[in-house]
């Protein structure tokens, strides 16, 4: 055999292997009867989850052979999503068809999928609540910390007051303001929506005036030469040179924002992703926390995905300075 | 015609710290007409770079007075333009923005909106107005940052080893553009040099400094019409003379030989 006609082999598989590694867990799930020390859940999600995820990928199977682009992805990825369902499959195994991880802490795959469809209503109006205070504390954050950011960067003053307090302040995680700010503010939407807005702004502010701060002179030189005045070389010169290491920032300050979040609504919250978590683990429903984990970790890397879409639209002019 | 340059007794020093001043230019006097094309040329230390940097206005003189058509200078302005070794071009902004940057700043881009287009044509970047630097090579950005000077319609430009950076070329290319430049424009142009056949080839004037103490060593009249021929007698006269200035001629009356 040449070794092209190899290559199309293995690529085959790779196109092949999602399907195969969803049919088998899928007959596995369905011959091997659940451990009966598992509490049963009121419906077999996960084989739905199968049924459906196994009808989505022969389509796009079907689909790669008409669309060059479909094809190529699928065979780059194929691998990868043959083993994101191999992984599925150990845990299942692991969980309710012997029941060998201790049964509290590791439900069925069945409820946690469960708890996505039938708790769906209270998942969503956290969500909604999370989203909202996240993007009120994380646009403030942001707007707050460029603009402190481009002052510190260009002013000496401004730098020489504000930029000690900067880095006293900024490295402490924004969650040890907790008491602080319980004292300080009348509500917990308040307190959390500040506590948030500090943990972009720090990184925001850093990353911006440093970022003003490595602009090359001669680009300052070159404008001044043209005609630029004070303001002209802040916003059409400074800022633009900036903005890869503003968005540096602001990556950083979305990934703690995240992080204080899930924190911040720890206290006294009435709802909101960290929140509904936090209070499934004091319920001991773990399989409603390792749901609100999943909804986590899709809504936040979504979030993540759209920072970056809107940096490779606006740093069209440089390519990659972190790769997502 | 405007762009008549006047320098009186320019004294620059650096300051260091705990030891003594550096002299980057002492006590220049040099007067340049409107319209002429003028070369500074220099070991490196003669405080060219310098000199042109105060026209420009962006550092100012110790001693001394600077004049442009008379009118003392102070700060930058868009009449002294300023092309740099390294293009220098902003890198978020296409070509077509980078020569529209002076006009922008200066709030008067909308009504000089084909002046961009016409500068764009005369340094031979059309049809590349929509690409950014990074995807042009080093020539062409230099054209690009030599449009974005000219688009302001400066009185002087100042053109601080402008071809440096490029191949040989490249380079003679370049020279040939900026010289017909220079004609269509009618402007003052003074540009710093390293290379003496580019001085000779370009200049009504090459301004032959000397460094420790950075001065003026003497100014040489080049009285020769364009085009110039690099092989021409003359050509090679003003070369040797010019090299003689600044110590590279040999010495050729020393040779002595052995019957």
């Amino acid at each position: 055999m040449n070794t092209n006609a190899k290559s199309k082999t293995t690529d085959l598989i790779k196109e092949v292997l999602p399907c195969v590694s969803i049919v088998f867990t899928l007959l596995l799930q369905l011959m091997i009867p659940d451990s009966a020390s598992h509490p049963q859940a009121d419906a077999h999600y996960f084989t739905y989850v199968l049924w459906i995820s196994l009808v989505v990928w022969a389509l796009i199977f079907i689909l790669s052979f008409f669309r060059q682009n479909v094809r190529k992805k699928l065979i780059y990825k194929g691998y990868f999503i043959a083993g994101a369902i191999l992984f599925l499959n150990i845990v299942n195994l692991l969980t309710v068809k012997s029941a060998l991880l201790p049964v509290l802490y590791f439900p069925s795959l069945d409820r946690i999928f469960g708890v996505l469809i039938t708790d769906r209503q209270l998942i969503l109006k956290c969500l909604l609540y999370s989203i909202r205070l996240l993007s009120v504390g994380f646009l403030s954050g942001a707007v707050i910390g460029i603009i402190s950011g481009i002052a510190i960067g260009f002013s000496k003053t401004v730098s020489y007051w504000l930029m000690p307090v900067v880095r006293v302040l900024g490295p402490i995680p924004s969650t040890a303001w907790i008491p602080l700010v319980l004292v300080c503010f009348p509500s917990a939407v308040s307190a959390s929506t500040f506590l948030i807005a500090v943990a972009v702004w720090f990184p925001t502010t850093i990353m911006t005036s440093s970022g003003i701060s490595n602009v090359q002179n001669s680009y300052f030189e070159v404008s001044r030469t043209l005609g630029a005045g004070k303001l002209a070389q802040i916003f059409e010169v400074g800022v633009p040179a900036a903005m890869p290491h503003m968005f540096l920032g602001l990556f950083n300050g979305t990934c703690s924002s995240f992080i204080t979040l899930v924190t911040a609504e720890m206290i006294g919250a009435k709802y909101g992703i960290g929140w509904y978590v936090n209070w499934q683990k004091e319920l001991l429903a773990y399989a409603n926390v390792y749901a609100g984990l999943i909804v986590i970790a899709v809504v936040f890397s979504i979030l993540i995905t759209l920072l970056f879409k809107v940096r490779d639209k606006v740093l069209l002019w440089q390519k990659g300075v972190i790769k997502w | 015609m405007v762009g008549e340059l006047s320098i009186k007794g320019v004294t620059k020093r650096f300051r260091r710290e705990g030891e003594e001043d550096v002299i980057a230019l002492n006590g220049v006097n040099l007067n340049i007409k409107a319209g002429s094309f003028v070369s500074l040329i220099g070991p490196s230390g003669c405080g060219k770079s310098t000199l042109l940097r105060l026209i420009a206005g962006l550092s100012d003189a110790d001693e001394g007075e600077l004049q442009l058509d008379g009118k003392k200078i102070v700060g930058t302005s868009y009449e002294r333009g300023l092309v740099f070794q390294n293009p220098t071009l902003f890198p978020w902004l296409n070509i077509q923005d980078n020569v529209a940057f002076g006009l922008k700043v200066r709030h008067i881009h909308r009504q000089n909106k084909s002046l961009v287009k016409e500068y764009i044509k005369l340094v031979g970047l059309e049809g590349f107005e929509k690409s950014y630097p990074h995807q042009l090579s080093g020539g062409m950005c230099q054209r690009a940052s030599l449009a974005r000077s000219l688009v302001g319609k400066p009185k002087v430009l100042l053109l601080d080893e402008p071809l440096g950076a490029l191949d040989a070329f490249t380079r003679m290319n370049m020279q040939d553009e900026l010289l017909r430049i220079w004609k269509e424009e009618n402007m003052t142009m003074i540009m710093v040099t390293h290379d003496v056949d580019e001085a000779i080839y370009l200049s009504d004037k090459v301004i032959v400094m000397s460094p420790r103490p950075a001065k003026i060593e003497q100014v040489i009249d080049i009285e020769m019409g364009r085009p110039r021929a690099r092989s021409n007698p003359d050509f090679l006269q003003y070369r040797s003379k010019i090299l003689k200035i600044l110590n590279f001629g040999g010495n050729v009356e020393d040779i002595s030989y052995y019957i």
